[in-house]
């Protein structure tokens, strides 16, 4: 009985800890959902891949099926956070900005490889690097407007 | 089994099932272990609700079937938080529950590395009925397991457990080490164990369809794991070791699937031990939550 209530009691504290960590991470953010304004402060982070990533060539960049492939992985890993059409939205900024578009491909390989941590996008190389590429091929896709291959709904 | 116990775990197994009815899917690209931990950590605000089983042959006293339920809270995108909590059905005997833990796993490094280091600090608070064998330290042998519910379970066991998880991609391969240190808040010496897993996706590139039964949602590797006594007897003697090969398929309804058969590595361990578990992802739960107690809408 003992070890029953405790571990309610871990429950419930554990429940209280995602309530306040949930509204500290929204404290400052606009309203829910909404795209937030363009910031360009947000994509600094590109500017730190270094001199040997940043010149990486996509091996994938002549594959037919790539940027429909990359659109499948971005609907299930991404789309969350970016937005169904990668337009942003409070919990992360949009992919469509001059910032990312006219990033080489090894500087967009190398931050969804290594993520930014300290401001919640994780870090992606959990995803073979063959997919990071697809993934890759289709933001680069997005910057045409509408994309290549328009991403799927799942 | 009181009907206060039935309640609780009734409503355990209800929480379980909320992911079932909860829309948004994430394809969470799980690994396959169930004892070894990688680098990666929950996604910041998203809540995996998982549930494992453990089957264990006993030489000298009665198999069982030992599982666990798992919470798993992306705290931030450098810190994970997970509770779980632990029961068994030893055949011939009873149900028990044998009690929770609350582990924490913190990223100390910003970027991607050549080795990639993972602290792990975990409280548990259980009894000396517990058979889920998440971990194996110390001396812990198969016969430690033969006795009776009723007498384990009046053996309390509180323990700080520290990890430092270790793991590298190579070429499409995950490779991890998991060095552990347990510590009885009795008066205990410190006992030690280690885990060692690699695992592949089956298919490194994504296909351009969406599909259930493609090779790249599946991922097999293997795992080994045992213990390496303690402070006062550091080695092998009187140690158990086990060999699992494991196999994860990551549904692309949000849902993963995990199956290993274990193999004991000699006279000290569990012949066989059959485990199986499965698991979803729910994608922004901590903003639910927030909302659901008037956080900003």
């Amino acid at each position: 009985m003992k070890a029953i209530a405790a571990a309610l009691t871990v429950c419930v504290s554990f429940l209280a800890v995602s309530v306040l960590l949930a509204q500290s991470q929204n404290a400052d953010k606009p309203t829910a959902d909404a795209a937030p304004k363009y910031d360009p402060t947000l994509y600094a982070e590109l500017q730190k891949a270094p001199e040997k990533a940043r010149n990486r060539v996509n091996p994938l960049q002549n594959d037919p099926d790539a940027v429909a492939a990359g659109a499948i992985l971005f609907q299930q890993h991404c789309a969350e956070c970016h937005g169904d059409s990668a337009q942003g939205s409070r919990k992360a900024p949009s992919l469509l900005a001059p910032e990312v578009q006219k990033a080489t491909p090894g500087t967009l390989f190398w931050l969804i490889t290594n993520g930014v941590v300290r401001k919640k996008m994780p870090v992606w190389s959990k995803l073979p690097e063959a997919q990071r590429w697809q993934l890759v091929r289709y933001i680069q896709s997005l910057g045409a407007g509408a994309p290549e291959s328009p991403a799927p709904k799942l | 089994m009181s009907s206060f116990c039935r309640f609780v775990l009734l409503g355990l197994f209800g929480i379980s099932l909320l992911p079932a009815c909860y829309p948004p899917p994430a394809l969470a690209q799980e690994n396959p272990y169930f004892v070894a931990y990688d680098h990666y950590l929950e996604e910041p605000g998203n809540l995996e609700i998982e549930y494992f089983s453990t089957f264990g042959t006993q030489r000298n006293g009665n198999n069982f079937h030992a599982y666990w339920a798992e919470f798993e809270y992306g705290a931030t995108a450098w810190w994970t938080t997970e509770l779980y909590l632990d029961g068994q059905t030893t055949f011939h005997d009873s149900t028990v529950f044998t009690g929770f833990r609350w582990e924490n796993r913190f990223r100390p490094l910003r970027h991607e590395h050549w080795i990639n280091p993972i602290l792990y600090a975990e409280f548990e608070n259980i009894n000396g009925a517990d058979k889920i064998l998440k971990d194996v330290v110390g001396h812990d042998v198969e016969a430690d397991k033969a006795g009776l519910n009723a007498e384990a379970r009046a053996e309390r066991e509180r323990e700080f457990e520290l990890k430092l998880i270790l793991s590298s991609n190579v070429k499409g391969w995950n490779v991890s080490e998991n060095i552990i240190a347990v510590k009885n808040i009795k008066n205990s010496p410190w006992e030690f164990g280690y885990a060692l897993a690699a695992s592949r996706p089956l298919a490194l590139k994504a296909s351009a369809k969406r599909c259930t039964l493609c090779r790249q949602n599946f991922v097999a590797g293997v795992e080994m794991y045992g213990g390496l006594g303690d402070r006062h007897s550091f080695g092998l003697h009187d140690t158990s070791h086990y060999l699992a090969p494991v196999l994860a398929w990551n549904l692309p309804s949000g849902w993963t699937l995990r199956i290993s058969p274990g193999f004991g590595l000699n006279d000290n361990s569990h012949q066989f031990v059959m485990r199986w578990g499965v698991s979803r992802e729910i994608t922004g739960f901590g903003s639910m939550v927030s909302r659901l107690f008037g956080g900003r809408k």
